[in-house]
């Protein structure tokens, strides 16, 4: 499994930079959209790989934490999808004033 | 705290709650705010005067309140005679400087800003005379030049008045900073920045290497604030400020503060050659230099600027002489120049405001209209000239006993007398000319109106200043004498001189001198006074322009700025993102340079070909929406959409329920989002794409490398990490083990959420109101393209349609539209609120919690928006998205807040677990409480941005040129 996600996250990475490098705002929130999705995976596997071992743990014994999934980086990626959210939000809010006050999508908003 | 520490720090603190006070007094508030400022200062003063006991004999009183005392910094407010003596100047003077301005400004002027201000700096002023501590003095230094700037600029319709303030602020702020260099020189070599420590550590401070770099930092720190020479040029120009300001800042307090620095260092830093030859020379040319030009001054208030130039000069070059006796007469001439210095200006703002000039040569024979304020004006003005009765004089005579003595041997020491002598005569030749030039004479024929006597109450602070002139001159011993000895004995301690402070010496040298210069002043300008109407600037002085100089490092600065921009910088977005990719691939790339790149043992998981297949489809999905973003939106939007499930199904995979149901729905609402956000961008296809140019498959080649290395070395880096065995003593071992013993919850992610790492959450919804509320405020004035006006094709196509049927009216087809999943989606609503609520209560157990039920609430309501039509929702019902966002906020921090009513820090949580009918045990957490705060900001916010959004389509589109 770990080859095979570590290669998503490239793929996605590489999309999303490409993305985010192009002219169109349109082109650049998708790719910042894609660059969170590699980078929250990346963060996520921080925590290593765990099949069937999500973190909820019994009431009754001590927990021993290397039978669950790493809980700590699963916190981190979950305010961070939340936060990439609102980002996406605000960037697609920010693109389209820019593009209602210059008359153009450009990221500068005048064409080259 | 004890009683003095108490008192101490509300000595600090009551200015500065005042200033907030006022700040909120409605505009035309003129009387309460000056009721308000009056009643700070007096009550200031009454607190000082309770303390003298404390300072009489010259030691120091202490209040101390940690701060940093890891890195040594701590509130230190230290009050001892010479503190003593410049806090009850700044009090004192403030007290009447509020009662003069509330006759003296406009009821048009906002009044309580003015007071707001003034108070601000009176507690900045405050703060740096009764500070212990050598950087907190630097900070209350900086604060009393911005409060400074913005009473200069307090006209700020004036553009001279908003460029004198800027230059005011460049050079004492500037100085500021060197000041505050020099001081953590200082306490670099003493170790410590506490006073006390660094005034017993004088030889270690003059033996020091560093003795040399910290004095000249210091100095030019107390210069620029001091208006010595050459920086002397922004305090004439500060004139611009109302009068009651040059009154209290520009005369006698604020320029004073650099004088306070160097009165409070000199026992440390003067008895050196560098400190003589620096400060006594500075203070000698600004001494004759600002006399000089005030004799040639057309402005009144510009004459008693430069005098007061030339009045800190006379007390930097006695502090730069190095003997005790000096240091005697600078602090004594503080005083005294405080007094005649802000009364004078006080006289001449109600001359400005009785004639409506300021010009002398315009100004004639007002005795015969304002013979009060006449009298008043001629009595400072004679103790500015040095007439003896009066205080002027007396600390005059010390000066001119201290220039004959021998200091160094220098040329400075030889030529003193004369050059005293000389400024002397100079000071009675301006104070001759300001009083005989306005008050005598014809009457003034120029004049817009005829003048009258200010209102009683305005003038009583000038009468309570000329008097205190008289007591001081005439019985010094009884008035001043026990304050100044408490003041010189806490600078001097044990090497304070004897010193005499009676009016009649006998005919010694320094009488004579004087006697010598009131002639000299009182010839010239019977000889040249006429002469003087119809110079333009001082003579000598007239090409030498320190402002222009300044103008022009100015400009040249800025033009400097401007060209390294253009040159190093860009303002386009993409090769500034260029550069940053570059450098975090780099950052990424140097450690494997160093120790090289290798993959742990960890036997990893077995690949299922299930999710390598799933991983195909998501690549290609990623690959795709990058290959289709520019032509094909909604494609590229459809395959991201599938590289985020993709993304969804490994979290679900990998044992990550709450990322994956996260993931799943705030996918969906970003969906939504840019679908309703396409139909504002511009069509765009590739045959309409204009030609490219030569660069363009060269960039194009950069780009991809760019995105292969970054690609690349984040995957391999995922791998080298995946390879590994996590640390055995993570934090996350904690977490798991005290989940629920702690915090009663089972499910580990929530409660860090929740629980563990509550304030994280807090800030992160309150980061997600702000962007929400920054959304629904940008599209309040969204102006869309014009040709995105019109209605979307769709509609289009419809409407002509039923237009063409007969029998339909145009819309019914649109209301006919998705029926049926309109219905479906109308009754799914109650069954979404209640999995929401569901999901919430769970949270803390199972995965679930206030994230992702808001999440879900949120798309419950946009079903509904997009089944029925934002008209006939909100028809329906009321979504008020603000107030979500406010009680959501309100709830999670009043949960947290609740902590502190039974004495625990903020959001320390409680649980218990409940037996409730039907539901069985729940976990009543006050975790809960708070993740309910999460799920109704959630909501509110996630419902904001879309419904502002999809708000767009319906609501008349403003116009480019403006709104209606």
């Amino acid at each position: 499994m770990e080859i095979v996600l570590a290669l998503g996250i490239g793929v996605l990475t590489a999309s999303g930079v490409w993305l985010v490098l192009r002219p169109r705002t349109f082109q650049v929130v998708l790719g910042l959209s894609l660059m969170s999705y590699a980078v929250n995976l990346f963060i996520y596997t921080m925590g290593r790989l765990r099949v069937d071992a999500p973190a909820i743990v019994g009431r009754d014994a001590a927990p021993d934490p290397a039978a669950y999934a790493d809980p700590l980086p699963q916190a981190l990626v979950l305010t961070a999808i939340v936060i990439s959210f609102a980002m996406t939000a605000l960037l697609l809010v920010v693109l389209l004033v820019s593009r209602g006050l210059t008359g153009n999508d450009h990221v500068d908003g005048d064409e080259p | 705290m004890t009683g003095v520490d108490g008192l101490l720090l509300s000595i600090l603190v009551l200015p500065f709650a005042g200033s907030i006070l006022a700040a909120f007094l409605p505009t035309a508030a003129r009387n309460a705010a000056a009721l308000l400022s009056g009643a700070v200062a007096l009550a200031g003063l009454i607190l000082v005067a309770l303390l003298y006991p404390a300072v009489a004999d010259g030691t120091a009183v202490r209040g101390e309140i940690a701060w940093m005392p890891s890195l040594g910094l701590s509130l230190v407010i230290r009050l001892d005679g010479l503190s003593w003596l410049f806090s009850t100047l700044v009090l004192g003077i403030g007290a009447l400087v509020v009662l003069y301005a509330r006759y003296y400004m406009s009821p048009e002027d906002p009044v309580p800003r003015f007071f707001s201000f003034l108070l601000a700096f009176t507690g900045s002023m405050l703060g740096l005379v009764l500070s212990g501590n050598l950087v907190q003095l630097a900070f209350f230094w900086e604060l009393t030049s911005l409060f400074s700037f913005l009473l200069i600029g307090y006209w700020h319709h004036n553009r001279a008045a908003r460029d004198s303030a800027r230059m005011a602020l460049l050079t004492t702020a500037g100085g500021g900073l060197c000041l505050f260099a020099g001081v953590l020189l200082l306490g670099n070599i003493v170790g410590s920045y506490d006073l006390d420590r660094v005034l017993a550590a004088g030889d270690l401070i003059r033996s020091s290497g560093l003795y040399g770099p910290a004095l000249a930092l210091i100095l030019i720190g107390a210069f620029t604030k001091s208006a010595q020479f050459p920086f002397h040029f922004w305090l004439p120009k500060a004139m611009a400020a109302p009068t009651p300001v040059s009154a209290y800042l520009h005369s006698a307090t604020m320029v004073k503060a650099g004088i306070f620095v160097l009165i409070r260092l000199w026992p440390v830093l003067s008895q050196t050659d560098e400190w003589y030859v620096l400060v006594s020379s500075a203070g000698l040319l600004t001494l004759l230099v600002g006399a000089w030009a005030a004799i040639f001054q057309q402005d009144l208030k510009g004459l008693l600027a430069y005098s007061t130039i030339s009045h800190l000069g006379l007390i930097t070059l006695l502090l730069g002489l190095g003997s005790p006796l000096a240091a005697v007469a600078a602090i004594f001439h503080v005083v005294n120049h405080a007094t005649f210095k802000a009364s004078l200006f006080m006289a001449a703002g109600i001359i400005d405001h009785e004639t409506g000039t300021r010009d002398l040569r315009r100004l004639s024979g007002l005795y015969r209209f304002m013979p009060i304020t006449a009298t008043l004006a001629m009595i400072a003005a004679a103790a500015m000239a040095g007439v003896p009765l009066l205080n002027g004089f007396l600390s005059k005579e010390m000066f001119l006993s201290e220039s004959l003595q021998r200091h160094s041997g220098t040329v400075i020491d030889q030529a003193l007398p004369v050059l005293a002598t000389l400024a002397s005569a100079f000071a009675v030749l301006y104070s001759v000319r300001f009083i005989h030039q306005t008050f005598f004479g014809p009457p003034p024929t120029e004049l817009a109106r005829t003048p009258g006597e200010a209102p009683r109450w305005m003038r009583v602070p000038i009468e309570i200043l000329v008097l205190a002139c008289l007591l001081v001159g005439i019985i010094p011993a009884m008035t001043i004498g026990p304050v100044l000895s408490s003041a010189v004995r806490s600078v001097l301690g044990d090497a304070t001189p004897s010193y005499s402070l009676a009016i009649w010496h006998g005919f010694t040298w320094p009488m004579l001198m004087s006697l010598a210069a009131l002639v000299l002043g009182t010839i010239a300008y019977l000889r040249f006074g006429k002469m003087l109407n119809r110079t333009e600037g001082a003579p000598l002085l007239r090409r030498f322009h320190t402002r222009r100089i300044f103008d022009g490092a100015l400009a040249f600065t800025a033009s400097a700025a401007r060209v390294l921009e253009r040159r190093l910088g860009t303002r386009r977005l993409q090769p500034q993102l260029r550069l940053l990719l570059f450098v975090a691939i780099a950052a990424g790339l140097l450690p494997v340079m160093r120790h090289g790149y290798s993959l742990g043992g960890m036997e990893g998981t077995v690949v299922d070909p299930g999710f390598a297949v799933i991983w195909a489809v998501g690549g290609a999905c990623a690959l795709g929406a990058a290959w289709r973003a520019k032509y094909h939106r909604l494609t590229a939007l459809v395959l991201m959409g599938g590289a985020g499930l993709v993304s969804c199904i490994s979290f679900v995979w990998l044992s990550a329920p709450d990322l994956a149901l996260t993931q799943l729905l705030v996918e969906t609402v970003t969906t939504v989002l840019l679908l309703l956000g396409l139909r504002w961008l511009p069509q765009r296809s590739a045959a309409l794409a204009p030609a490219k140019g030569a660069a363009f498959p060269f960039r194009r080649a950069v780009d991809a490398a760019i995105a292969v290395a970054a690609g690349l070395g984040l995957g391999l880096l995922a791998y080298a990490a995946l390879t590994r065995a996590p640390p055995a003593d993570a934090v996350s071992r904690f977490y798991m083990e005290r989940a629920y013993p702690d915090a009663g919850g089972t499910n580990v992610v929530n409660v860090i959420l929740v629980d563990f790492r509550s304030f994280d959450t807090l800030g992160e919804i309150t980061v997600l109101a702000i962007v929400a509320l920054t959304v629904f405020a940008l599209l309040r004035r969204f102006r869309p393209a014009p040709e995105s006006l019109g209605l979307p094709a769709q509609q289009r196509l419809q409407n002509a349609y039923d237009d063409a049927q007969s029998g339909r009216e145009v819309g019914d087809t649109l209301v006919d539209y998705l029926m049926i999943p309109r219905v479906l989606m109308e009754w799914l609503f109650p069954f979404i609120v209640a999995l929401a609520l569901y999901l919430w209560v769970r949270g803390h157990d199972m995965p679930g919690g206030g994230f992702i039920a808001g999440v879900t609430m949120a798309t419950a309501l946009i079903l509904q928006y997009m089944a029925a039509g934002t008209r006939s929702v909100e028809a329906r019902l009321r979504v008020q998205p603000v107030r979500w966002i406010g009680i959501g906020l309100l709830l999670a921090v009043l949960t947290g807040a609740a902590a502190l009513i039974v004495g625990r820090p903020f959001l320390t949580t409680y649980f218990s677990y409940l037996d409730l009918p039907l539901f069985g045990r729940v976990p009543a957490a006050s975790a809960l409480l708070f993740d309910l705060g999460v799920f109704v900001l959630v909501v509110g916010a996630t419902a904001l941005m879309l419904i502002a959004i999809a708000h767009q389509s319906i609501r008349k589109p403003l116009s480019r040129a403006g709104e209606s």
